[in-house]
């Protein structure tokens, strides 16, 4: 295997990726282009999390969905080590990018034993024979925490927690570089999910894993993520290292969801996030920045125009109060 | 001192399975006064949504309640007749489910099932009822109330679907509103402003709350009381700020530490765990369920498990306290 490249070249690269569906609205209704990904630039360093953040609705698992391949992106590349996805089969991409999935209960075949369903990657790319892949089974159950005899139980026989670590090690026993992570703790119960993120944690420095890391509960996205995105009706609005983005939260969308976050201390009662009014629908965005509807800092130009991606030394923000050209850019903000 | 609205003594709940009787809650005790808001956190199977549904008389015909005492303001739940508990049920005491899309019916629209428990136990028209409903909906902020009666639930986001959920449980202005994990399928933007709104209705109409979460940020910030529960029984009640403070079960202390904890846990560090697994509540269980997971566990958990602390905040530990202090002082 080629893992030569150097370390600051990124391992995963998304330029300009747009993906547009057609969402037809009742039974004879024209059909209208939902944009759930929205010209969406990102670069993924080698052994780096990036944590994607956002509401629901927001695109980010369409995006997931581009990584892995399963769907195509309308416009824009996906580039792994440089080399576009798109001229690469299906196979091979395997290979590299792996995904772990929300829920351990629909994400694994209840009729098939756990050996089956671990070495299944392995037998699909025809790595080895019946030996090897009882060999190659026990050392990734070993690696995920999970005694040898399981191999022979079904997922029925499991907890949520021994399920979702049957998924990590499916996803690693082919070692690939890249892991996406859609959601892998929300189905949990804490103190599983504390276990699951130590282990997530502990594979990515053993085995230089890169994560994309997709969660709506930013404590955890905090604690493992290095970098973070925002997402919002399929842009990026805000991208920064993570401690950047928590501690110096700049796009008041960021602002906002940092807000709503329920931190475990007593007397502090309900955050008031002043977001108002509901996620907008994504077949009907508003006009100029598309969060102005609930923006507390919006204004008449924030609806007229649209801002531009802002490049700063902290990462970028899509947001007028830090755009120098616009003429709402504010000093004291940025 | 005040009469509590809701009071509960040695509530035990059994299940009939193959193998035996699963022993899914084991003698809870609490008590409710009007206006305050008791948050039972615990994980999955450790019987909190049972216990609510024990409260609402909504258990299945096989599923074996006993209790010493079930009193809602006068009212011996634990001999109420089907007749009395359906008076009872969405006037006086009514309950808000996880899943919106599931609980409300897809075959009828926003407002006649808003409607419905008003007309039903309420002597008032329809044209009063409406009115009533579109005020609600206003109140729990949801735009065009009007016409949003004429919808259909699948014609509503998840957001606000549980927002008719919860302005379907007012309608009546009950004294009792059981929520069981009201947020948790939502986005935490939203589940922020449900939360809120829960608060403050709470307040204005002086109603009690039970909230079932496994969520201790959303406990921490809504509760007055805390119970946490463990395998079927409450293993520490109290004021949410001295069990947050001063957590005496060394399960309540498990738990706060395995989640991180924004500008306290160092990010990328090693989260707490506990290790084990919940022991299956199938068959005769002595002492401490918690003793299998339990750093502190010895010989004398399998006995009698004494009731420490203060009648205003307990826990069920043979440690003096729990083993705090020690814990605290080699952390």
């Amino acid at each position: 295997m080629t893992r030569q490249s150097t370390q600051s070249s990124p391992v995963l690269e998304l330029r300009n990726v747009t993906k547009t569906y057609k969402v037809k609205q009742g039974l004879f209704g024209k059909a209208r282009p939902l944009t759930a990904v929205n010209d969406v630039s990102l670069s993924l360093p080698r052994g780096e999390v990036l944590g994607l953040v956002g509401e629901s609705g927001c695109g980010k698992s369409t995006l997931a969905k581009i990584l892995l391949g399963l769907e195509a992106p309308t416009h824009g590349q996906v580039l792994v080590d440089g080399e576009e996805i798109g001229a690469q089969d299906r196979l091979s991409l395997a290979r590299r990018i792996q995904p772990i999935f929300q829920d351990p209960y629909s994400s694994l075949n209840p009729r098939k034993s756990i050996f089956d369903i671990v070495s299944l990657p392995l037998r699909v790319h025809g790595v080895g024979g019946p030996q090897d892949w009882e060999k190659q089974v026990r050392e990734i159950l070993d690696i995920v925490g999970l005694p040898a005899r399981v191999m022979n139980t079904y997922p029925s026989q499991m907890s949520g927690g021994q399920r979702q670590r049957v998924a990590i090690a499916r996803a690693l026993i082919m070692k690939p570089e890249i892991v996406i992570c859609d959601e892998p703790t929300s189905a949990l119960d804490v103190s599983v999910q504390s276990q699951i993120l130590n282990l997530l944690g502990d594979l990515r420095r053993e085995f230089g894993l890169t994560y994309l890391f997709i969660s709506h509960d930013l404590a955890v996205v905090e604690h493992l993520a290095t970098r973070v995105a925002v997402m919002y009706l399929g842009r990026i609005v805000e991208e920064a290292d993570v401690a950047g983005l928590f501690d110096h939260a700049r796009h008041p969308y960021t602002q906002a969801l940092l807000k709503s976050v329920l931190t475990p201390e007593p007397g502090l009662g309900v955050p008031d996030t002043q977001l108002g009014m509901a996620y907008p629908n994504p077949i009907d965005p508003p006009s100029g920045c598309q969060f102005h509807p609930r923006c507390p800092l919006a204004t008449a130009h924030c609806k007229a125009k649209a801002p531009r991606p802002v490049p700063t030394p902290q990462g970028l923000v899509e947001c007028h109060l830090y755009d120098t050209e616009s003429p709402m850019f504010d000093n004291k903000a940025a | 001192m005040e009469k509590p609205l809701l009071s509960v003594r040695n509530l035990t709940i059994d299940i009939p399975v193959g193998g035996g009787t699963l022993h899914a809650v084991r003698g809870i005790d609490f008590d409710l006064n009007r206006g305050e808001t008791l948050c039972i956190v615990g994980e999955s199977g450790s019987g909190k949504s049972l216990t609510s549904l024990a409260v609402m008389g909504l258990l299945g015909k096989t599923i074996r309640r006993t209790a010493d005492r079930m009193d809602f303001d006068g009212t011996d739940l634990t001999r109420a007749n089907p007749r009395t508990m359906r008076k009872l049920r969405g006037a006086r005491m009514s309950m808000i489910f996880q899943e919106p899309m599931t609980s409300l019916n897809p075959a009828y629209t926003i407002g006649d099932q808003l409607t419905e428990a008003l007309l039903l136990h309420k002597p008032v028209g329809r044209e009063a009822a409406r009115a009533r409903a579109v005020e609600l909906l206003e109140k729990v902020g949801i735009t065009a109330a009007e016409s949003r009666l004429s919808q259909y639930p699948h014609q509503l986001s998840g957001g606000l679907r549980q927002r008719v959920m919860i302005a379907m449980a007012l309608m009546c202005e009950p004294e009792l509103i059981i929520a069981d994990e009201p947020t948790t399928a939502l986005d935490v933007t939203i589940q922020a402003q449900i939360l809120r709104l829960l608060y403050d209705l709470g307040r204005e109409m002086n109603m009690a709350m039970i909230l079932i979460t496994h969520d201790l940020g959303v406990v921490a910030r809504v509760a007055d009381k805390v119970a946490v529960m463990y395998a079927g029984e409450l293993v520490e009640t109290g004021p949410a700020a001295d069990v947050f403070n001063t957590p005496s079960h060394p399960y309540t202390r498990g738990l706060l530490r395995c989640i991180p904890l924004p500008g306290k846990t160092e990010r990328g560090s090693t989260l707490g765990t506990i290790p084990g697994i919940v022991p299956s509540l199938v068959g005769d269980i002595e002492g401490c369920a918690f003793r299998t997971r339990c750093p502190y566990a010895e010989a004398a958990c399998r006995s009698e498990i004494p009731r420490q602390g203060s009648a205003g905040h307990a826990f069920r530990c043979i440690h003096e306290d729990g083993k705090r202090q020690a814990e605290e002082a080699t952390a």
